[in-house]
């Protein structure tokens, strides 16, 4: 739905300073554009540690961003409910909503199913993209959640797994 | 074997005004005990196994200030993709130290499965040997008080990233850590302590 040099100029525009990521078929194609836009890309190895990473970032004055697919959302569960409901540090994310524009790679994808609700169950803000025109909602969602000193979450509709 | 406070006492004696150092599970219990400063960051309450990711993130935010992890082997076991994601970074500034005694001690001492007594076979996991093949260069392992003291000042002062494995007794029924306050509190108490010591000596 988006180009990485979209992404990257979105970011760089909302301050970000690192992306703690995960990638999958749709968001890892944007790394080489954030990276050669001077954001430190951080890969972890599991998506639960990304937002510890993030954690500690934000602890120290950076301003992080958590990049995942919305299967790593579901690893996450104890580090994010630590971080964000703990600590209650205001982490903001991008994740990956898989097989939402189509299922032809995953038929009966049960990412469907979950996604929504769990992030529901974590209490956390989301506006759901669906469509290229919505990279604004984007950055109005971010400084939103950002002046509400809370966690938000782009869940960006996908379409292959 | 090292006594979990001997363990710390070198990590207080040697770190510099500006480090932050972060502890967790037992780790944390011990160095209240001993007294805390506005840049030590206790992480309790925790998520499992995520001390060294959050203490990698610091290292990038802060990368002029040295941040030393009290680690304990389950916590590590719990995450050991961290020490990949860690070298993968390669921050000079990232001291991890993994308090070893072979046990879940916070829950009641059952064996980790990378003990001795928790493996079939009854061999335990060699954590220098995991931290060098995920890229550390800087390694080190003490089993006893005297070495390590000896040799904490280089140990802690090497190049980054740094990986301490120290063999530690276990202590059946000691309780776990309580938290020291409102975490959410202490976590702007410690962004400000950052904050205000960004310029100290070091």
């Amino acid at each position: 739905m988006f180009a990485g040099e979209q992404i990257a100029e979105l970011l760089t525009s909302l301050g970000i300073t690192h992306v703690v990521t995960v990638p999958d078929s749709t968001i890892g194609r944007w790394e080489t554009a954030i990276a050669q836009s001077g954001i430190t890309l951080v890969r972890v190895c599991r998506e639960g540690e990304a937002w510890a990473v993030a954690g500690g970032l934000h602890l120290g004055g950076a301003t992080p961003l958590v990049m995942i697919q919305c299967t790593g959302l579901f690893e996450s569960g104890d580090a994010l409910r630590n971080m964000l409901h703990e600590w209650k540090l205001p982490l903001y994310s991008f994740i990956g909503y898989r097989s939402y524009l189509n299922q032809e790679t995953l038929p009966g994808d049960t990412s469907l199913t979950f996604t929504e609700p769990i992030l529901a169950a974590w209490q956390i803000d989301v506006r759901l993209i669906t469509e290229a025109s919505q990279l604004h909602a984007v950055a109005a969602h971010y400084r939103a959640c950002r002046a509400a000193n809370k966690p938000g979450t782009a869940l960006i509709a996908e379409g292959n797994a | 074997m090292i006594d979990l406070e001997a363990a710390l006492a070198p990590v207080r004696r040697l770190r510099r005004g500006n480090d932050v150092v972060i502890t967790t599970m037992a780790a944390s219990r011990a160095w209240m005990a001993l007294g805390t400063g506005p840049l030590d960051f206790t992480f309790v309450p925790s998520c499992m196994g995520h001390a060294t990711s959050l203490g990698l993130g610091l290292a990038l935010a802060q990368p002029q200030r040295r941040i030393i992890v009290c680690n304990g082997d389950g916590s590590m076991l719990m995450n050991l993709g961290s020490l990949v994601t860690i070298t993968a970074q390669a921050p000079r500034n990232l001291v991890v130290l993994v308090l070893d005694n072979g046990v879940y001690e916070v829950t009641g001492a059952q064996p980790t499965p990378g003990s001795g007594e928790g493996r079939s076979l009854g061999t335990r996991v060699d954590f220098a040997a995991m931290a060098r093949a995920a890229g550390f260069t800087a390694v080190y392992h003490f089993a006893d008080s005297e070495s390590w003291s000896d040799a904490a000042a280089a140990a802690l002062g090497a190049e980054g990233p740094v990986f301490v494995w120290l063999d530690v007794r276990a202590v059946a029924g000691r309780p776990g850590p309580r938290s020291p306050g409102p975490a959410a509190e202490r976590a702007l108490q410690f962004v400000r302590a950052i904050t205000l010591s960004q310029d100290a000596p070091r």
